[in-house]
């Protein structure tokens, strides 16, 4: 089958600046991408590229089987756009937005249901600049998805939205996947990424560092589940770390953290069961206990590391 | 095609109503001057105007200076702006050809500059009981071909300068001078000789001159430089246009 985006050595710098740097992935139809990655990465350009609305330095890129430039005619009408900035005039109201962009393609979907979907409808006669940044937020994401389109890009799809107007947006994302649609999204919650997307990219100074699907992606990095619990008595620790699934172990203050063993993180419960087992035997009061798996966050930043950068 | 540029061009007239002070500079300025100075001159015939009153002489001039407000500051600061903001580059994502989202601006802008000296005429015709002795036809050619020119100069502007706030400088500081040398104001007939030989630099004393002259019923062969003038104006400019677009 066909990949529905493809990518090879993709290549685009801004003056001397190296924005992406030989990117090569394929997408497959029904799929829905993520790509994460620190600010300034290069998700914004990558994903430009593939709109048509940057024309790569270097390296092919094909989306639907067409060149993204120069098809550009014939790619239009089967894209859904959201770009991370954009903007509408002031004084336009939601419904003249979704009417006058309706108006732009063949067969739109009706965009009454769409603005109820995303909590909008109320807003419908109000000017532009009067909505909220998750209110214009939302408006974006009705205008990216009004042609019904083949492949949906979305740029940082839910930033500025509330937790309801977020997974309202997750599942519009899953509709649409669902109906068979291709999305690629980009994002900065790990949370959402590891839950909404099929495989996820991980792009640092425009190369992409990792690729796979978040369960794959965590796996990769071994170990990290984490059973964490406090107690007032002296405990002896060295016997803790003798259960068939702990490995190392931590001690904060009174705050005990025992790492899992560096194995697959299906063995989660276990540990947690000959912990608080071992616990209870020994007669031990305590509290606060949590567990910590190992999540998409981690991975993130093992990879591109803790340090902000400018 | 052609739905996305009605209804585009509907909601384009629609934003452009709801900025009062665009709708003030073409619609309700130029009336006001109208009547400010019909009430100080009258229109009777005057020997200085070649036997026309002081209103059939002004409804032309004044048209030039609408002209030059929707070409000069609405549309160059309306372009530059919505380049600015990211609106055209948020359309440049849609189907929409560049050509539909221009001309729709064109059409709406056109529109108002036409509603403008329509007011002119009917009030003219009313209060102070306008002549004209023209074609009809010659003055909406001339009309058109002037606010074409114009427009282009317009995006030329939109195109050169980086945000809408240099676009209205620059624009102002095109448009005061220019309307006040020009005739399109104060009369050429009262501006002294010396200010009269530069304003033949401008391009606006060319539209005012033609208005004018076909108003009163010139032949067309008697205004060759104003329209060779406003053509070279028209198609330099919209070169110029075509290779200063921008999206974003
Ligand atoms: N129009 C531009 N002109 C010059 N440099 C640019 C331009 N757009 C982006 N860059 C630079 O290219 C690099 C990649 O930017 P890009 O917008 O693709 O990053 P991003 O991954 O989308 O970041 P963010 O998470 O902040 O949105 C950055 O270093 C940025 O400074
Ligand atoms: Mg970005």
């Amino acid at each position: 089958m066909n990949p529905i985006i493809q990518v090879e050595k993709l290549t685009k710098a801004y003056g001397a600046m190296i924005a992406v740097d030989d990117v090569s992935f394929a997408v497959q139809s029904g799929e829905i991408f993520g790509m994460v990655g620190p600010n300034g990465a290069g998700k914004t350009t990558t994903i430009e590229c593939l709109e048509g609305l940057r024309r790569p330095d270097q390296g092919r890129v094909h989306v639907l089987g067409l060149d993204p430039v120069s098809q550009e005619r014939l790619l239009r009408p089967q894209l859904g756009v959201q770009l991370q900035q954009a903007n509408l005039p002031e004084r336009i109201k939601v419904w003249e937005a979704l009417d006058l962009y309706a108006s732009f393609y063949s067969r739109p979907l009706d965009w009454r249901n769409l603005i109820e979907q995303l909590g909008l409808a109320e807003k419908r006669n109000t000017a532009f600049r009067k909505l909220s940044g998750g209110q214009k937020q939302r408006l974006f994401i009705a205008l990216a998805l009004l042609n019904d389109p083949q492949v949906v890009f979305l740029d940082e799809l839910t930033t500025g939205l509330d937790p309801q107007a977020r997974h309202a947006s997750w599942d519009l994302v899953r509709s649409i996947r669902d109906r068979g649609k291709t999305v690629f999204l980009t994002t900065h919650f790990m949370e959402e990424a590891e839950r909404l997307c099929d495989r996820v990219a991980i792009m640092d100074q425009g190369r992409i560092v990792a690729l796979d699907t978040p369960a794959n992606l965590i796996r990769s990095l071994k170990g990290e589940n984490r059973v964490q619990f406090s107690v007032d008595v002296d405990l002896d620790v060295s016997s803790l770390s003798k259960l068939p699934h702990a490995g190392r172990l931590e001690r904060h203050g009174d705050i005990f953290v025992v790492h899992g063993r560096a194995t697959d993180h299906q063995d989660q419960a276990a540990l947690v069961g000959e912990v608080v087992n071992f616990l209870t035997l020994h007669g031990v009061r305590f509290s606060e206990l949590r567990t910590e798996q190992a999540n998409l966050e981690d991975v993130f930043l093992a990879l591109t590391g803790r340090q902000i950068r400018v | 095609m052609m739905r996305p540029f009605l209804k585009m061009t509907w909601i384009e007239a629609k934003l452009l109503l709801r900025e009062p002070i665009g709708v003030f500079f073409t619609l309700a300025f130029p009336l006001m001057m109208l009547f400010l100075f019909g009430s100080i001159y009258g229109n009777k015939p005057l020997p200085f105007f070649a036997g026309y009153g002081s209103v059939d002489v002004s409804v032309p001039a004044y048209t030039a200076m609408i002209i030059a407000t929707s070409g000069l500051l609405t549309l160059s600061i309306g372009m530059a702006g919505n380049r600015e903001n990211g609106i055209l580059r948020r359309l440049r994502a849609t189907p929409m050809r560049p050509l539909i989202i221009l001309s729709s601006q064109m059409t709406v802008i056109f529109a108002m500059t036409v509603a403008g000296m329509t007011l002119l005429i009917v009030a003219g015709k009313i209060f102070y009981g306008l002549r004209f002795n023209g074609s009809a036809l010659n003055v909406a050619a001339a009309f058109l071909l002037s606010s074409l020119s114009f427009f282009a100069l317009g995006f030329v502007l939109a195109g050169l300068l980086p945000t809408a706030r240099t676009a209205q400088v620059v624009g102002m500081v095109l448009f005061y001078p220019m309307i006040f040398l020009s005739g399109s104001t104060i009369p050429l007939e009262s501006l002294p000789s010396g200010v009269r030989a530069f304003a033949r630099f401008l391009p606006l004393t060319h539209v005012v001159t033609l208005l004018r002259g076909l108003w009163i019923g010139d032949a067309w062969s008697r205004h060759g430089t104003e329209v060779i003038v406003l053509l070279v104006l028209l198609i330099a400019c919209t070169l110029v246009a075509v290779k200063t677009f921008r999206w974003e």
